[in-house]
């Protein structure tokens, strides 16, 4: 169980769908958990209880080790967020992590400096709470990289 | 059934404006529906179909009404981002070759520049696990280029050539925003924005829009202006992929070889081809995956002024582009338009391609590689 820290980037509430509850209330407890088809094993991402390689309506939430890798990053120095949260949000890093597991998420990378991110640098699940009953999985550099 | 030979573009229209504070999105449209019939020498009443985006509400039916189209025997408001324009004229260029319809009037309208309109929290299923990272369209495509440049080792002066083409060719178009032409150091020093773009690898943003309409070959012979045959056409969308994502191709990989199949044609045949250009990653991108060049190839493709109407590999966006001359929002329109008038010979005389027989437009809507909506369009002149 990793632990729940103080935020250090805004961290705007999620819109929680409410099929895709039992995944927000495993981060506001510090876990990971990806959503597996029930009928073919397939991992889904983005989450959602549909499993796009077969079809069924049936998945189960399985915990990820919260290890992986750096996919693609970029370093936001002035471009503007959709969202208003991150107006003064400052130098942040945007990227896509590759889950040990297999998919590709989207996070920001933290407890670094933007400028150390590399692509294929190993990185670790941190939650940042939103206040609202969820937080969000957030990556920083392995302790064991 | 293939649409080859059924439907043609008969009237083209960019509107002229660049900057509209005092007029709304339906009177754009209206104004690009006068431009263009006026281009065609067709009358309002010929309109009997309508490929509709940019607005909001249920649009077809808005500018239906503000039109005062009363005999439409065919609507479409198919909205994919910037590339919705061209899936119009293919989605319209099927419904002549049905006799669905006869007059389809396309028009697009936006006002991105004087409206900021402010993003609301987003319901759409992804939002959850995206915008909440602070993602925005730069954001993006410049995890996209990041990614190619980490592949295919492509470099950011490359990039920059995308953007100085570009600007070459505006310095000719008097109505482009921006028209002085930048060299790739001028790229390299703007400022960064989100790594690995700079200031200048990205798109104007613009109000305005155009219009085309696409008509049957009996319309076609009937107006006074030069041929312009749809040829062929693909359309493809490309997504997350259960989050087994690749940024470094895009839908074109698709709805290219669709649109050449159908076309009877290979990239080595095409005379000038308009590429989207939101950021210039997006060309790159695009232009390997068309099969322009070899996969990762792209960066060199476009550098040295490969891109140039004069003495490039394959003259592109000789209009300035969406980088220099017009990009209000979807920019698929402004893509058509300069094909249709390299196709006529009607470009300026500086970048208009000699012989300029088939023409290739692109569209691309949404997110480079990530979830996105292509479209490839082929153009010719009547006995291609």
């Amino acid at each position: 169980m990793a632990a729940v820290t103080e935020r250090v980037l805004p961290a705007p509430a999620p819109n929680v769908l409410p099929e895709v509850k039992p995944f927000w209330d495993a981060t506001a407890e510090g876990r990971l958990v990806l959503p597996q088809c029930v009928e073919c094993q397939t991992l889904v991402w983005y989450p959602r209880p549909f499993c796009p390689a077969c079809g069924s309506l049936k998945v189960e939430w399985i915990q990820a080790s919260g290890q992986g890798s750096v996919y693609s990053f970029t370093v936001n120095r002035r471009g503007q967020a959709d969202l208003a949260a991150y107006r003064d949000a400052g130098v942040y890093v945007l990227a896509y992590v590759e889950l040990d597991e297999g998919p590709r998420i989207m996070t920001n990378i933290v407890d670094c400096s933007p400028d150390e991110v590399r692509i294929g640098q190993r990185v670790e699940v941190v939650f940042h709470d939103t206040g609202q009953g969820s937080a969000l999985p957030r990556f920083r550099p392995a302790a064991t990289a | 059934m293939s649409i080859k030979g059924k439907a043609y573009i008969v009237g083209a229209f960019e509107h002229p404006d660049r900057v509209i504070p005092d007029r709304s999105v339906a009177q754009i449209h209206a104004e690009n529906t006068v431009g263009v019939l006026a281009d065609a020498g067709l009358r309002l009443s010929d309109i009997d179909g309508l490929f509709v985006v940019g607005g909001g509400g249920m649009l077809p039916i808005v500018m239906a009404d503000y039109l005062g189209l009363n005999t439409l025997r065919y609507l479409d408001g198919t909205a994919v981002g910037g590339s919705s324009p061209v899936y119009h004229i293919g989605h319209a260029a099927v419904a002549i070759a049905e006799g669905k319809c006869n007059v389809a009037l396309v028009t697009l309208a936006n006002r991105p520049r004087s409206e900021q309109v402010p993003r609301s929290a987003n319901t759409s299923p992804e939002a959850a696990f995206e915008m909440v990272y602070g993602t925005s369209t730069l954001g993006m495509y410049a995890l996209a280029a990041q990614r190619h440049m980490y592949e295919f080792g492509t470099t950011s002066e490359q990039l920059a050539w995308v953007k100085v083409a570009a600007s070459e060719h505006a310095q000719y178009n008097p109505r482009a925003l921006l028209q002085k032409p930048v060299t790739v150091d001028d790229v390299l020093n703007s400022p960064m924005l989100s790594d690995p773009l700079h200031r200048l690898d990205c798109c104007v943003v613009t109000d305005g829009g155009g219009a085309v309409i696409v008509a049957s070959a009996e319309v076609a012979r009937q107006v006074n202006r030069p041929m312009v045959k749809i040829m062929g056409h693909g359309e493809a969308p490309k997504h997350l992929n259960n989050g087994r994502i690749d940024l470094t191709y895009t839908g074109a990989r698709w709805s290219g070889p669709r649109a050449f199949s159908e076309a009877g044609v290979a990239p080595t045949d095409i005379d000038y081809a308009s590429i989207y250009d939101s950021f210039t990653i997006t060309v790159v991108e695009t232009i390997e995956d068309l099969g322009f060049c070899e996969k990762g190839k792209g960066g060199q493709f476009v550098a040295d002024g490969g891109l140039r109407a004069r003495g490039g590999r394959l003259p592109v966006n000789t209009d300035g582009g969406g980088l220099c001359n017009n990009h209000p929002g979807m920019g698929g329109m402004m893509k058509v338009l300069e094909g249709v008038r390299q196709v006529r010979s009607e470009a300026h005389a500086e970048v208009q391609v000699a012989d300029c027989e088939l023409a290739l437009v692109h569209g691309t809507g949404g997110s480079l590689g990530t979830r996105m909506a292509s479209a490839t369009l082929i153009l010719g002149v009547e006995d291609a």
